[in-house]
């Protein structure tokens, strides 16, 4: 009898008639195998998804008429260097109907292109064109893929982690020249990024780097 | 005589042109005077904020959120101070969520009277402006008595405000908010049935419901669509969810109706700062956690832990729990989402900063073409767009 009632309370635990907990079911009969992982965190749906499937899960996401996840709020990405994977894209979605947001998260490698979504959502045009400028991640089948944010002529995809905060170059008027010019970055002083993960040891780094760095360059 | 067919005349629009809120270039196709596309070349004012925050502690990090939108300062760093508040599980204090919500309020108001004064300098109206830059004025005066800052607040904190307010400020407050209704029946008198107004933004720029889901509008830009959407209603944060107050829709998706959305909206803020002021209860304005909030300087003249408190707050600041989420307000433009992913550390690993502005900017090739090319400027100055936020 004890054992019925556990069963019966881990049951509900699962079935707990949350309105998150109930899409989360329909959407998995729904798009079965498109999903490869689901979360709820807070009051938001977590989806994992592949590239393959992005196209089609976004669709019924968009056109089913429970879930009626019809606007794409935001699209971005992150960098993860250390994973097999390196990109990891992220899309927010927002169902004004059932007043529900839900991020579908997807792994994707370096010089792997991703279906573009701007055929389902307009709204993915910039933020895929930003995504490319930031990250350097290609979207396939988008009508206008072009830098967004960075200077014309700009190389490198500053949002990854293995760009330097100060960047590459730096733009200044030449007199002599009568235009603008790019010229590599020099600082008076490094950029300094204390770590102060411990305070008491957080100058370590910048004592031990600093000096020995001066006298690298003096010799 | 035979038709003759000619090219198409690309204009170029900016970056430093008055009418376009900012540095904004817009290259525009013509055909004759009608614009056949228009492509808006942004990040010219891209200073790399998500860049600069992923090397920041979380509390160095929040003083950027002012420097997105500079017109509602407070409104941004509200979106972050929440988004860190929900990782950590930190329950702010009820006067500090008055507060809160008060300075929320006086910056759309603040946000309001810059973009109708201007869009409506932008079609012609020169009086606007005058006005209601001296009603702005005291509100950033407001500003300055709360936090010392008049546009860079940095006054909101993980876990409440920085600082209570002032003796008497709450008085003055509502002192001038029962004057500012016959500011806004002025401003209305002025430009609401003002014959060139209407020529000028009527049936301009129309977003149908659709497109406005589908081109991720926010804001007074959706609802004047005839969505009623706002996320102080919908998703309500702090005290939302007690106060009264309304949500005006536009019915006719052009410049015109979001103009009228904006207007009510003032209105209605109005109402939501009344109720601040009569329901705002006594008590402190922070959490009482100091491994996240900072003692108060009279403890730490006597107290060891509070010395150590404030110095490892300071330096090290607070570590967040590895894990991502995502965070919106209802700012006064529309909705501004922070995406934190934290790895448990002391600095966030990456900060995506939804700016409502974004989209709107994004949607002005849809919303042009078709358009007279001075059709464009009542078109940007309907959007209230504001490029710190669009080029973060």
């Amino acid at each position: 009898m004890v054992e019925m009632d556990q069963i019966e309370a881990d049951q509900s635990a699962i079935f707990k008639p949350t309105a998150e907990k109930a899409m989360v079911l329909h959407l998995q009969h729904l798009l079965g195998d498109a999903i490869s992982e689901a979360a709820i965190a807070g009051d938001q749906i977590i989806l994992r998804t592949t590239p393959s499937a992005l196209v089609n899960m976004l669709t019924s996401l968009r056109d089913d008429v429970v879930a009626s996840f019809n606007q794409l709020t935001d699209l971005t990405a992150v960098d993860y260097p250390d994973r097999p994977e390196r990109f990891e894209m992220v899309y927010q979605l927002l169902s004004m109907k059932n007043n529900m947001r839900m991020r579908v998260l997807m792994a994707v490698d370096e010089g792997q292109a991703v279906p573009s979504i701007v055929g389902l959502f307009s709204s993915a045009n910039w933020a895929e064109r930003e995504v490319w400028d930031m990250f350097g991640i290609f979207f396939s089948g988008h009508p206008d893929l072009r830098r967004l944010l960075t200077d014309y002529g700009f190389e490198g995809h500053p949002l990854r982690k293995d760009f330097p905060l100060t960047g590459n170059v730096e733009v200044r008027y030449d007199d002599t020249m009568r235009r603008v010019v790019n010229e590599p970055v020099s600082l008076v002083q490094e950029f300094r990024d204390f770590d102060f993960l411990s305070p008491w040891e957080g100058m370590q780094n910048q004592i031990d780097s600093g000096p020995a760095d001066k006298s690298g360059k003096s010799e | 005589m035979a038709e003759m067919q000619i090219k198409p005349i690309t204009m170029n629009f900016g970056p430093q042109h008055p009418a376009a809120h900012g540095v904004l270039r817009l290259v525009l196709e013509m055909d004759g005077e009608v614009i056949e596309r228009a492509d808006p070349h942004v990040g010219l004012l891209h200073r790399g904020t998500e860049k600069l925050i992923e090397h920041k502690t979380y509390l160095q990090a929040l003083p950027y959120f002012d420097r997105l939108d500079y017109v509602s300062p407070m409104n941004q760093e509200h979106a972050w101070a929440l988004a860190i508040e929900k990782s950590l599980g930190i329950i702010v204090p009820r006067r500090a969520q008055f507060i809160r919500v008060l300075f929320c309020e006086i910056g759309r108001i603040l946000n309001h009277l810059l973009n109708l004064t201007t869009f409506a300098i932008d079609v012609g109206a020169m009086t606007p402006l005058l006005w209601g830059f001296e009603e702005r004025e005291q509100l950033m005066g407001f500003y300055e008595r709360a936090c010392g800052a008049r546009l860079h607040a940095a006054y909101f904190r993980p876990g409440g405000v920085h600082q209570d307010l002032p003796d008497g400020l709450l008085d003055e407050i509502s002192q001038w908010a029962a004057k500012f209704p016959s500011f806004i029946d002025d401003l209305e008198m002025l430009l609401t049935d003002n014959r060139i107004f209407k020529q000028r933004t009527v049936d301009i720029g129309v977003i149908s419901e659709e497109d406005a889901l589908d081109l991720a509008m926010t804001g007074p830009c959706l609802r004047a669509s005839g969505i009623a959407w706002d996320l102080r209603k919908s998703q309500p944060y702090d005290v939302y969810s007690e106060l009264d107050f309304d949500v005006p829709i536009g019915k006719t998706g052009d410049c015109y109706a979001r103009y009228l959305v904006r207007i009510e909206e003032m209105r209605q803020s109005l109402r939501i700062i009344d109720q601040c002021i009569s329901m705002m209860p006594q008590g402190s304005v922070l959490a009482k956690n100091n491994k996240v909030t900072p003692p108060k300087r009279g403890e730490m003249k006597n107290s060891m832990e509070a010395l150590i408190h404030h110095f490892k707050l300071y330096t090290e600041g607070f570590h967040v729990p590895e894990g991502d989420s995502y965070t919106a307000v209802e700012a006064p433009k529309g909705e501004f989402g922070v995406y934190l992913v934290a790895d448990g550390s002391n600095r966030p690993y990456r900060c995506k900063i939804r700016a409502p502005g974004f989209y709107f900017m994004a949607a002005m090739d849809h919303l042009s073409r078709g358009h007279m090319l001075a059709d464009s400027v009542a078109i940007i100055g309907s959007l209230d767009v504001v490029f710190g936020e669009i080029d973060r």
